[in-house]
């Protein structure tokens, strides 16, 4: 019974992984759409906060990173495909300059790809 | 108009006025406040008092309106701001009228390049945001310069790396006692009451381990999983939780387990933490000496400057300096702007910029670059690039840019890097089931063992680190020796290159045509003379060369008479009474002059590469003159540097073949493609690759752009062109062809050290997890400690960014 039980339970732990962070739905939670205010972006936890952001394409933008994560991890943003990058003060907002680009997705990530998130530009 | 502009200077003014002695009947000093006031409100500035002497009231206000402003500067200060959605003129122009139109601004200034905003006099920061987010845009105060920042963060990191080491110590204070005694009386099992008491009590302590040292792994790993993002910290928490939950579960329920099982983890749970906040402390170290080359460069950055205001020196904090202000730069002192001298010379020591080792002398009309050392003479300069816009903020930029730019070697990695984590909890899982199911007893145990060490031994981070760690040490010690890499692709293809081709003009050769043969059957100081004078009136490259070649002989030329330039023949005219002729060879014949047995000489010259010019007097060829642009001294070496590195070399060039060939024999090089238009160079780098060499291109002109943005890489050399450093991949400070060969062997050390750290990172952790799974314990009989699993993730990325570092050492092969 035993170890029908540390089986499944295993099983099921696979499957959980494989469904959390391939398959499943990424939630929505926590995007920051496009508006007069400031965009500020948390670096902190190994997390951007928020991960998702959806702005207007075809006009340049400044997002403002606010780094609260002393570890070095944290210490850049990086968007490979926009040539962009930024060291970012640690308990400051640091203002990255996102240029006109076309409308698509686009990761960012630190050096190490443990933070990451997306700009969504539409 | 500025105020400073309307005044004389306050000391003048005291002098004059002690002098003149017009100070000696006071002004009632209360009706003096109340006309100050008017002054000050109506902003009236030649308001008179009535008194006796209405001038001298007049002067007196001027001077209490002067320093009250003074004042008020000294106490407001003048704040800098970051604007943002700022990216044209129009936005300049609106930003400072709405913040002109604040009641105590007295002068604001955009910096269009920086996106920074200046604003001179007593207005409150709130009141300026204001201004700026109605006129559409957004401001906010910089409070510090990049320097001050920067010395904030590393303060910071400081801070951070002493509170590391204090996690580690106590966790690992908890840790070593633990496993000493684990080791010296192996008795870690829980049996009895006793044992559940103490070994519970040791729980408690480690739960305070785990949550005071390492409750940021568990909050960071608990973030990222809502996020649906796996990381470090979740590994190090699954791990470290993992062996706390087993080991309390053993103490609490020990019954349940069998009793080969009960065995206790909390030593590993504690030394794992301790182990990897002190190898996050080293490589906080560590990593802080990576930036240590955009540190050097943000040094050279004054933060003052000596300005001439109103006949007098004044320091100025070096945001406030503007374009067109004259300065004094004195010896010893750093250049602050980028301008061009207007009075004095001096030695000015430039190797900061662009590795060149000898001191530049710099005379009225030279330009200064920031950054730069005054060594001995005291210059007058006009500042022409100030803030963001001088060389040395560029060259920061760049370097910064590029630094954290991706290497496409590094594309594999990051795919990994990607999936990491998620991939090694299941293989923790599947060897955790794999030892359950068919291991030995106690398979509980084993199980535990295996599923903690995978987790922990697993090292995401020097897989990721791997290659940015090297670019940003190779692309800052790149700097250091005036190579400007534009990215990491650059680099990376600048060490894989066959062919490199190499315009002639300003790149082999000086692109200054000099005088370098005179033959004549007479005195041919006097025949240079002569045709020195003539040439005075001509504005022909060659004619430059024949000047200076007589002035530097120092000789007295005269003006000539009845001077004429024939259009693709020469000139001719009369120099005290004697008829000169300069010219080629169909000059000569059109004139009906014999050339006799100077066409032999003329013919070995030509040869030789130069080019020849006959001289006539008085009707009579009286010798000929040889003008060459001469190749620099150091492109020999650097030709047979670039050649040891595998390179195959090729000029391109729009002079005569004769003289490229001359040039080509000179410094050993086998192809030459001369006479070609700005497009033929674009075509025969297109042709070159079109028979899969990997072209490299090295100029320095505008009309080199193109073939440089082609080429696989461009190198634009020395103080090339602006469009032509646009279009290359990496800028040369230096106008020398070794920094070529540089910029090549530092990307080939690079790439080296690249390949070092993947691999590393690849071994490490293709063969570290097989080794926590237990893949070895059918020879040994033994399974990996997760404590040792635990220091060897520790040291894994710790050893990536020493080896980086190691770059640091990287030295050119060229010796001066």
């Amino acid at each position: 019974m035993a170890i029908i039980l540390v089986n499944a339970i295993g099983l099921l732990i696979i499957l959980a992984v494989i469904w959390w962070f391939w398959l499943g739905p990424k939630r929505s939670a926590g995007q920051l759409v496009s508006s007069a205010g400031k965009l500020q972006i948390l670096v902190k936890d190994g997390v951007y906060e928020p991960d998702r952001i959806r702005l207007p394409a075809g006009c340049a933008v400044t997002l403002y990173f606010r780094r609260e994560d002393p570890s070095p991890c944290s210490e850049w943003v990086l968007f490979p495909d926009l040539e962009v990058s930024a060291e970012l003060a640690l308990n400051k907002a640091t203002p990255v300059e996102i240029p006109e680009a076309e409308p698509g997705e686009y990761p960012f990530n630190c050096q190490m790809q443990m933070y990451r998130g997306t700009l969504i530009l539409e | 108009m500025s105020w400073r502009n309307n005044n004389i200077p306050l000391e003048s003014m005291r002098e004059h006025w002690r002098m003149t002695g017009l100070f000696r009947r006071p002004i009632p000093a209360a009706k003096l406040t109340d006309e100050m006031a008017a002054v000050s409100q109506q902003g009236t500035r030649d308001k008179r008092l009535p008194s006796p002497n209405g001038k001298v009231v007049t002067l007196s206000l001027k001077l209490v309106s002067w320093e009250r402003k003074m004042t008020k500067e000294q106490q407001s200060g003048p704040r800098l701001f970051r604007l943002s959605g700022v990216n044209c003129a129009g936005c300049t122009n609106k930003i400072e009228a709405a913040v002109n139109a604040l009641p105590g601004a007295s002068g604001a200034r955009v910096n269009l390049a920086d996106k920074t905003l200046l604003i001179q006099g007593n207005v409150n920061v709130e009141s300026c945001v204001e201004a700026v987010r109605q006129a559409g845009y957004g401001a906010e105060l910089l409070q510090s310069s990049e320097r001050q920042q920067r010395a904030e963060q590393r303060e910071q990191e400081q801070r951070h790396y002493r509170q590391l080491l204090w996690r580690s110590t106590f966790a690992l204070g908890v840790g070593v006692p633990l496993m000493a005694w684990g080791l010296i009386t192996d008795n870690v099992s829980v049996n009895t009451p006793a044992e559940q008491l103490v070994w519970g009590g040791m729980g408690l302590i480690t739960l305070a381990v785990l949550v005071f040292c390492g409750g940021h792994f568990f909050s960071g790993a608990w973030k990222a999983l809502r996020h649906h993002n796996a990381t470090m910290d979740t590994l190090v928490a699954l791990g470290t939780g993992t062996a706390w939950l087993f080991s309390m579960m053993v103490v609490l329920v020990p019954h349940l387990l069998p009793e080969a099982a009960r065995h206790v983890y909390f030593e590993a749970s504690a030394m794992i933490i301790g182990l990897i906040s002190l190898g996050q402390a080293l490589e906080v170290r560590a990593r802080g000496r990576t930036s240590a080359a955009v540190e050097k460069l943000l040094e050279l950055q004054d933060s003052s400057a000596r300005v001439l205001r109103d006949g007098r020196e004044v320091d100025l904090p070096i945001e406030q300096v503007q374009a067109g202000d004259q300065l004094r730069v004195r010896p010893g002192e750093k250049i602050p702007v980028d301008g061009v001298v207007l009075e004095g010379s001096s030695l000015v020591d430039e190797a900061m910029l662009t590795g060149e080792p000898v001191p530049v002398k710099k005379v009225e009309g030279a330009s200064l670059a920031a950054g730069t050392l005054n060594k001995n003479g005291s210059l007058l300069f006009r500042a022409e690039k100030v803030g963001a816009d001088t060389r040395l903020a560029q060259i920061i930029e760049m370097v910064k840019n590029a630094q954290s730019s991706r290497v496409p070697i590094a594309r594999l990695a990051d795919k990994i890097s990607s999936i990491f984590v998620p991939v090694v909890m299941i293989i923790a899982v599947v060897a955790a089931l794999v030892w359950f199911n068919l291991g030995p007893e106690p398979r509980v145990a084993h199980m535990l063992v295996v599923l903690t060490s995978v987790l922990i031994i697993a090292c995401p981070c020097a897989l990721g680190l791997a290659t940015p760690m090297s670019v940003m040490v190779g692309v800052g010690k790149g700097a250091e020796h005036g190579v400007l890499v534009r990215n990491g692709k650059a680099l990376q293809q600048s060490c894989t290159l066959d062919v490199l081709v190499v315009d002639k003009t300003g790149t082999l050769t000086e692109g200054a045509p000099r005088l370098t043969d005179i033959d004549s059957d007479g005195d041919s100081d006097e025949l240079l003379q002569q045709v020195a004078s003539l040439e005075q009136g001509s504005e022909h490259p060659l004619a430059e060369a024949v000047v200076t070649a007589a002035q530097d002989k120092q000789l007295h030329l005269e003006r000539p008479t009845h001077f004429e330039a024939i259009n693709a023949h020469g000139v001719s005219g009369v120099v005290r009474g004697n008829k000169v002729l300069l010219g080629n060879n169909k000059l000569m014949a059109k004139e009906g002059l014999s050339l006799g047995p100077w066409q032999e000489r003329a013919a070995k010259l030509a040869e030789a590469g130069r080019t020849v010019i006959y001289a006539a007097v008085d009707g009579k060829i009286k010798g000929v003159i040889a003008v060459a642009d001469p190749i620099r001294e150091d492109a020999e070496a650097a030709i047979i540097r670039l050649k040891n590195l595998g390179l195959r070399i090729e000029i391109l060039t729009g002079d005569n073949r004769a003289s490229a060939e001359a040039v080509a024999e000179r410094l050993g090089i086998d192809r030459v493609h001369a006479e070609l238009l700005p497009e033929d160079k674009e075509r025969i780098v297109a042709e070159l690759q079109g028979k899969g060499e990997r072209v490299g291109m090295v100029g320095d002109g505008i009309n080199d752009a193109p073939a440089l943005a082609r080429a696989d890489v461009g190198f634009a050399i020395g103080a090339g062109t602006d469009v032509a450093i646009e279009s290359a991949d990496v800028t040369l400070m230096r106008s020398s062809l070794h920094g070529v060969a540089n910029a090549i062997e530092l990307s080939r050390a690079t790439l080296r050290n690249i390949k070092q750290n993947l691999f590393g990172a690849f071994i490490y952790n293709s063969l570290g997890i097989p080794i926590a799974a237990g893949v070895l314990y059918p020879v040994t009989g033994l399974l990996l400690s997760p404590v040792i699993a635990g220091a060897a993730m520790a040291f894994s990325s710790l050893t990536v960014v020493t080896n980086a570092n190691r770059l640091r050492f990287f030295k050119p092969s060229e010796t001066h």
